[in-house]
């Protein structure tokens, strides 16, 4: 069924194939255009201890070659039909996804399937993107916002833990890979029963579906294991660290803390309270001080990302290097006084009414669709959860907003990470 | 209209021009709840004078501070209100403010954007403010070694026409410039006739036509406006710029004239950028933002492939007056930016030689045909482009881009690159990493 003005809401049809995929499919009709994503329990997380920024090396070759074709036949495939292929690597999944015009779906799912079940990492590819994922770091090493990022999370998590690790690796790690582990990689975590595939778009659910079943249907593999995500305990005091950066315009803050995991039931007053904190209108209560009241930054927000382990919540903004300490005050204050004394009533009501209000925005798009639905499946929240989410939304009390402002905001418990020229 | 095919789901746009010369554009499109609104301004850095550069962008932030019925503490939570999103940019050739919301906000969101049109406070202590900011956000692009680099390429590219300063202002100009500069600027240049408002998706068109004539039908047109932009002068040698700063990465990029979008050469021109670099497509608002597909494109292959880049752009949009057609690289760790450059300009040098091959061609065009789809996939987006292209071009383009895009030829595609992409056109831009 597909969603209209007058029968709002998604309608998704679910199949899990024998081999364990699960496939959704969404029909969508604004225009001829199809979204497939597929994504594999394959992230981060599952790269060994000592291979940092394997998982993301992995994503940047799989799509290089398969056993049938090399990687310039995939390339012309792509680039004929004018798609864009793309390969995300988080903390727990990769994704591969791709939008292409409805006339091209068939064949542009055989080759995500081939993609996914067959790739080859050819050697000369490997070498190739190796070069490449260095550049990226060392871009990377340049930028302010995403050292302090990274500072941050390693403040948070420790550089152990599979959310404290930087995501790409490093160019020590990067440079030691092989392709032998790639392949070891592959075999250990893509399978069947990892895999959830979502067709959103043009297309009808009964055709998405069989088509899927078809390219995807003849793949076995080993059920594989799940990494349980380790422990996080939240700081006992405050740990900040400073990146000297002095030919730099700006300095970036990043302020954080460790929270909750997706599955808490806390999770939705935890949202709430991130809303209120660090994104309603312009950057919530943070906007409103750093940006609107003192003028001293472009951005100030905050965001908050759990997943299956503890995830973060972040407060980010950009300021003249002179303004770096009146920042963190602000940011403190702000931290402080919802940590305190929680939201208040016009507050909970506003932010209530903009989340129920902006679910069909959240799935204004095929490629917004499919990642909702993705994440629906993958956190396990039913098919009909953009149904439910209003009542979800509206049954956070403020005394539920304020406990979890009280659990975490404490800004004498932060981690601190200032990247930029010393004032 | 949408060309047959293009968009299977999509209906016709109806225009209708109110008394006061406010141009408005409705679409009805009914697959979600929602409503995206538009007003688009005639009014872009490129109509700035020195001295006053950044003033458009500056007062579209202003135009966020609060207007005479909506005080600026309530800015904040209207649009909210109805689970929606608002934004706005500035660019050379216009200024745009958004909303996107549940369909109930309509009537909501044409108050707003009247407010915004006619009612706009300006208080002294918010222009302050908002200078901080500002500076704040030019710094923030700063810290981007592209956008240094983008910045410094486009100011000796040009020498005459005020394409050549950036959106965002000179910082000395920034410091300067006054409240009255910025609410002078404002009542000049936002009046209907100067404006297009754009309404896309669950409604009623003549329902909105009845709420916009109710909301804006009261603002008096304004004088009327000469958009008077100095021509550039041909260039006749080649120019160059090098940024050093501490850092770990080298950047090329290369610059040369472009054509105006109404010009006969662009559209050879964009498919010659697609067969070069990958298609992007004209949505600068959204789709252009993401890759192009270009893993077979000329650039990719000869320096992406060969390990003498890890990232290779292009960069051509339609605008009013003649802008820049870009290429953007990020060279690999080792190579020299000499030798990159070099490559860069063998592989143009091949294509205005011997033109594209007929494969190429296709594989060009067919990328556009995709993109031009991919590129309005939403209410947003799609209002995003019927205003973008009645702004900085005029009537009838948008609907013409498919078939102006499947009529070029090869000889078109050869010609433009052999007369346009010459060696002594071009601005060279390196940035140099140093250690210190």
């Amino acid at each position: 069924m597909t969603q209209t003005a007058d029968t709002p809401g998604l309608a998704p049809v679910r199949h899990v194939l024998e081999n364990g995929i699960v496939a959704i499919a969404q029909e969508t009709s604004f225009s001829p255009a199809v979204t497939i994503s597929v994504a594999v329990r394959a992230g981060s997380v599952c790269e060994p201890d000592t291979r940092v920024g394997l998982a993301a090396f992995l994503g940047r070759v799989l799509d290089r070659g398969t056993r049938q074709r090399s990687a310039a036949e995939i390339a012309e495939a792509l680039d004929d039909h004018g798609v864009v292929l793309r390969v995300a690597t988080n903390r727990h999944v990769q994704t591969v996804s791709c939008t292409c015009l409805t006339e091209d779906f068939g064949t542009m799912l055989s080759l995500v399937a081939e993609i996914v079940r067959e790739p080859d990492f050819p050697a000369d590819e490997v070498e190739k993107r190796r070069a490449e994922m260095m550049t990226s770091i060392r871009q990377d090493l340049d930028n302010p916002a995403v050292r302090a990022f990274q500072a941050l999370q390693t403040l948070l998590y420790g550089s152990d833990h599979p959310y404290g690790r930087p995501p790409k690796g490093t160019i020590e790690s990067v440079e030691r890979f092989t392709r032998q582990e790639l392949i070891q990689l592959h075999d250990r975590t893509f399978a069947p029963s990892r895999t959830a595939i979502v067709i959103v778009g043009d297309v009808g659910p009964d055709s998405a579906l069989e088509q899927v079943s078809r390219v995807f249907g003849g793949w076995t593999g080993g059920a594989g294991t799940d990494h349980a995500v380790p422990a996080a305990p939240p700081l006992q005091a405050r740990r900040e660290v400073r990146i000297d950066m002095p030919e730099k315009s700006q300095s970036d803050v990043a302020y954080g803390f460790v929270t909750i995991n997706r599955l808490d039931p806390a999770y939705y007053a935890y949202w709430m309270m991130n809303n209120i904190l660090g994104q309603f209108g312009l950057g919530g209560r943070l906007g409103e001080n750093i940006r609107e009241r003192q003028g001293m930054a472009y951005y100030a927000f905050s965001a908050f990302d759990p997943s299956l382990g503890p995830g973060p919540l972040i407060i980010r903004a950009g300021v003249d290097p002179r303004n770096v300490d009146r920042a963190v005050a602000a940011i403190d204050t702000e931290v402080s006084a919802l940590g305190t004394d929680g939201p208040t009533d016009r507050e909970m009501a506003e932010t209530r009414q903009y989340l129920v209000g902006s679910i069909p925005r959240m799935l204004e798009t095929n490629p917004d669709i499919a990642g909702f639905l993705q994440s629906a499946e993958f956190f396990g929240l039913g098919l009909d959860h953009d149904r439910r989410l209003p009542e979800y939304i509206r049954a956070v009390t403020i005394d539920q907003v304020r406990a979890a402002a009280n659990a975490v905001l404490h800004p004498d418990r932060a981690a601190l990470a200032i990247a930029g020229p010393a004032a | 209209m949408l060309s047959p095919g293009a968009v299977s789901t999509l209906g016709s746009t109806r225009t209708v021009t109110l008394d006061n010369g406010l141009k408005v554009l409705i679409q009805e499109v009914h697959t979600a709840p929602l409503v995206s609104v538009w007003c688009w301004y005639r009014v872009g850095s490129g109509d700035e004078r020195p001295g006053l550069t950044g003033v458009s962008h500056w007062v579209e932030h202003m135009n966020f501070k609060g207007t005479r019925n909506i005080p600026r503490d309530e800015m904040k939570g209207i649009v909210e209100r109805f689970g929606g999103t608002w934004n706005g940019y500035t660019w050379i050739d216009q200024t745009t403010y958004l909303e996107t919301a549940g369909k109930d906000a309509l009537d909501t969101l044409l108050f707003i954007e009247a407010e915004r049109m006619a009612s706009g406070l300006y208080e002294p202590e918010e222009c302050e403010s908002e200078r901080t900011v500002i500076i704040s956000e030019l710094q923030g692009g700063e810290n981007d070694p592209d956008q240094l680099l983008d910045t410094e390429v486009t100011a000796t590219a040009f020498r005459q026409h005020p394409y050549r300063h950036p959106t965002i202002g000179w910082l000395d100009d920034l410091r300067s410039m006054s409240r009255d500069d910025l609410y002078g600027y404002y009542r000049s240049h936002y009046t209907p006739d100067n404006a297009t408002l754009v309404v896309v998706g669950a409604v009623n068109a003549d329902d909105v036509l009845r709420r916009a004539g109710k909301h804006f039908g009261r603002i008096p047109s304004g004088p009327a406006l000469t958009r008077r932009r100095p021509a550039e002068p041909a260039q006749i040698g080649e120019r160059r710029v090098t940024i050093e700063r501490e850092g770990t990465t080298a950047y090329l990029k290369i610059a040369w004239h472009a054509p105006a979008a109404t010009d006969p050469d662009f559209f050879p021109m964009l498919v010659l950028d697609a067969a070069l670099t990958g298609a992007k497509g004209t949505n600068i608002w959204a789709s252009y933002r993401g890759a192009p597909p270009q893993r077979r494109s000329r650039l990719y292959v000869a320096l992406v492939e060969r390990g003498l880049a890890s990232m290779v752009s292009g960069a051509l949009l339609p605008t009013a007056d003649p802008f820049l057609y870009n290429i953007s690289l990020t060279a690999m760790q080792g190579v020299q930016l000499g030798a990159l450059e070099a490559a860069t300009l063998e592989a143009i040098e091949s294509v205005r030689r011997d033109g594209l091959t007929p494969e190429e061609l296709s594989r060009a065009k067919r990328q556009l045909k995709a993109r031009l789809v991919f590129e309005i996939d939403s209410v947003t987006n799609l209002a995003h482009q019927l205003g973008y292209f009645e702004t900085t071009v005029g009537d009838g383009f948008f609907g013409a881009l498919r078939p102006s895009v499947e009529a070029v030829t090869a000889e078109q595609v050869a010609e433009v690159a052999r007369r346009r992409l010459g060696r002594e056109t071009k601005t060279v831009g390196w940035y140099q990493p140093v250690q210190r």
